[in-house]
C-alpha cells in the first residue's frame, strides 16, 4: 500500500500520508514507478522523510524548490524536520 | 454560465448577504456598538480594538478597514458609532466611507448623544428602521463574474500545500476563467516563493511590486530587531510537519492556482471586480488578513486549515476547507469541505475544484457556512507600530 508521496521529481524528501513506523517500508510513486524505502525512525503522518542521503549544507527540496538546508548529514529514510533543517534566505530573483 | 442570486447595491456592486453594519469607530465605541447590534435582528457588529492613539500609517489601516467594511456589498447600510474624542473622528470616518460608496449611512457620537444608554436607544431605533428597509430588497440573478473571493490559509500543515490549497487554486482558476476576481493574500507566506508569483506577473510593475512587498515585510521586523521566521512557522505548523517558512510559503501560494497575477493591492484597499487573480499585501495573521480582503470587497472567503481553524467573519461568509483527513474527522463541526481525497487518489483536482466552486456559489446564494451558523465574527486589524 502506498503510504508516502513525492510532489516533484526534483524533491529529495517524501511526505508520509500515513504514519510509518521504524523499520517499515515507505512506498511511493516516483516517475510512475512504485519505490520502497525502509524508514529509520517513526514518521508522523504528513511529516517528511529523506528519499536519498542529503549531505550537511545541501538544500532540502520539496515542491521542486529549496525549503532550507540540512544542518547535519541526513541518511535516506530519516525524518526530515526542524532538528536537521534550517531556513536559508536566498536571492529569489536569480531563480526566476 | 454559472450564476448566483445576490443583492444589487446603489453603487453598482452585488452583495451575497444583506446585513446592517453597526460600525464602532474605535475601541471606546465597541461595546456600545455591540449592544445596538444585539437589540436588532439583522444588524451586525464587531470588536474594533483600534481607532485611537495610533500613528498615522496605523490609523490609515484602521480607516481603510472601516470604510471597506461599510462599502462591502454584503452590507445594506451602516450606522457609525463613535465616542467623540478618538483620533478616528466621525467626519473622517464618514468621508472615507462616502469615498467608497453611496449606500445608507447614519451616525451617532456617544459624547454628544449623552452616554451609552441613550445612544443604544437612538441607534437601535435607527438600526431597526434600516433593517426593515433592507428586508424589502429582492435578490436577482447575476453571473459569477460579479464575485470577489478572498483566499486564506491558517493553522497550516503539510496537507494545506498538498491538497487544500491546490483545490482552492483550482477553484480560483475556474472563477478567473468565468471572469471573476480572486484575491491571494498573506505576504509573510510568499517569502521563499515570491519568484514563482513574480514569474506569473502580468506586467513589470506587478513583478517588481511582488518582490517589494516581501522585502518590506521582512525589513519591517528587522527594524525592531526581530525576524519574521521567529514566529512563523507557528508551533502548530511545526507539530503538523512544516519545517521552514519557505516550505509553508510554497504550499500557501497554491491558493492562487496558475492564473496570471494582474495587480498588487495595499492592505484593505478597494479591489476591482472582474480583475482575475490579484494579490493583497496582508500579514500572516488570519483574522487580520481576512479583514483586509473583506474591506477590499470580497463577498466570500475560502480558508484552508490543516490543523483546524474555526475563525469566521461578521460580514463575509467563510468557507473552511482542510486536506487533513484526521482534522476533518475531528473537527467536522467547523470544517465545510474536505480536500483529503486528493491525497489518497480518490478524487481528481478538477473534480474537487469544481465542487469547491459549487460550494462558493451555494454560499453566495445564502447557504450558511459552519462558521456563520456558529456566529463567529472574529476581526483583527493589522498595525505597524505601538500605540502612542
Amino acid at each position: 500500500m502506498r503510504n508516502a508521496m513525492i510532489i516533484d521529481a526534483k524533491d529529495n524528501v517524501a511526505v508520509a500520508i500515513e504514519p510509518i513506523a521504524k523499520g517499515e517500508q515507505a512506498v511511493y510513486l516516483c516517475a510512475g514507478k512504485e519505490v520502497s524505502l525502509p524508514v529509520l525512525e517513526d514518521i508522523t503522518i504528513y511529516h517528511k522523510l529523506a528519499t536519498r542521503n542529503i549531505a550537511k549544507g545541501e538544500p532540502v527540496v520539496k515542491y521542486g524548490e529549496h525549503i532550507g538546508a540540512a544542518t547535519t548529514d541526513i541518511p535516506a529514510g530519516a525524518h526530515v524536520h526542524v532538528h536537521n533543517v534550517e531556513s536559508v534566505k536566498e536571492d529569489r530573483r536569480s531563480k526566476e | 454560465m454559472m450564476t448566483f442570486y445576490g443583492y444589487r447595491r446603489p453603487d453598482g456592486r452585488i452583495g451575497v448577504r444583506n446585513h446592517v453594519l453597526i460600525l464602532p469607530a474605535s475601541v471606546c465605541a465597541s461595546d456600545c456598538a455591540r449592544q445596538i447590534a444585539q437589540s436588532v435582528e439583522g444588524a451586525i457588529s464587531f470588536s474594533n480594538q483600534q481607532g485611537c492613539s495610533q500613528v498615522a500609517p496605523d490609523q490609515q489601516l484602521t480607516m481603510d478597514v472601516m470604510a471597506g467594511y461599510a462599502a462591502n456589498p454584503n452590507i445594506y447600510g451602516t450606522i457609525v458609532v463613535s465616542l467623540g474624542c478618538e483620533n478616528c473622528q466621525m467626519d473622517l470616518v464618514v468621508a472615507a466611507i462616502q469615498e467608497r460608496t453611496n449606500k445608507p449611512l447614519k451616525q451617532f457620537i456617544i459624547q454628544e448623544v449623552g452616554g451609552t444608554i441613550k445612544t443604544v436607544e437612538a441607534a437601535s431605533r435607527c438600526a431597526r428602521e434600516m433593517v426593515q428597509e433592507a428586508s424589502l430588497l429582492q435578490k436577482e440573478e447575476f453571473p459569477i463574474s460579479e464575485l470577489i473571493v478572498g483566499t486564506e490559509c491558517g493553522g497550516s500543515d503539510p496537507t494545506s500545500g498538498l491538497a487544500a490549497n491546490p483545490v482552492i487554486g483550482e477553484m480560483s482558476d475556474l472563477l478567473v476563467k468565468a471572469g471573476g476576481t480572486s484575491i491571494l493574500s498573506e505576504t509573510a507566506e510568499f517569502i521563499g516563493a515570491e519568484h514563482i508569483l513574480a514569474r506569473r506577473a502580468s506586467s513589470p510593475a506587478v513583478h517588481d511590486r511582488i518582490y517589494e512587498i516581501c522585502e518590506n515585510f521582512e525589513k519591517h521586523f528587522q527594524n525592531v530587531g526581530e525576524d519574521v521566521r521567529a514566529g512563523n512557522p507557528s508551533p502548530g505548523n511545526k507539530a503538523g510537519g512544516i519545517t521552514t517558512l519557505e516550505e509553508k510559503s510554497l504550499g500557501c501560494i497554491h491558493k492562487g492556482g496558475h492564473s496570471p497575477v494582474n495587480a498588487v493591492y495595499d492592505y484593505a484597499k478597494q479591489v476591482g471586480s472582474k480583475e482575475g487573480l490579484v494579490i493583497m499585501d496582508t500579514p500572516g495573521n488570519d483574522p487580520a488578513s481576512v479583514a483586509a480582503m473583506v474591506a477590499g470587497g470580497a463577498q466570500v472567503i475560502v480558508f484552508s486549515s490543516g490543523r483546524g481553524s474555526p475563525v469566521g467573519h461578521p460580514i463575509a461568509p467563510v468557507v473552511k476547507i482542510t486536506g487533513n483527513k484526521l482534522t476533518f474527522a475531528a473537527m467536522e463541526d467547523n470544517i465545510d469541505f474536505s480536500a483529503a481525497p486528493l491525497i489518497y487518489g480518490e478524487k481528481s483536482l478538477e473534480e474537487l475544484g469544481e465542487s469547491l466552486l459549487q460550494m462558493v456559489v451555494d454560499t453566495a446564494n445564502g447557504k450558511q457556512t459552519k462558521a456563520e451558523a456558529l456566529g463567529f465574527n472574529e476581526v483583527a486589524i493589522a498595525r505597524v507600530c505601538n500605540y502612542v
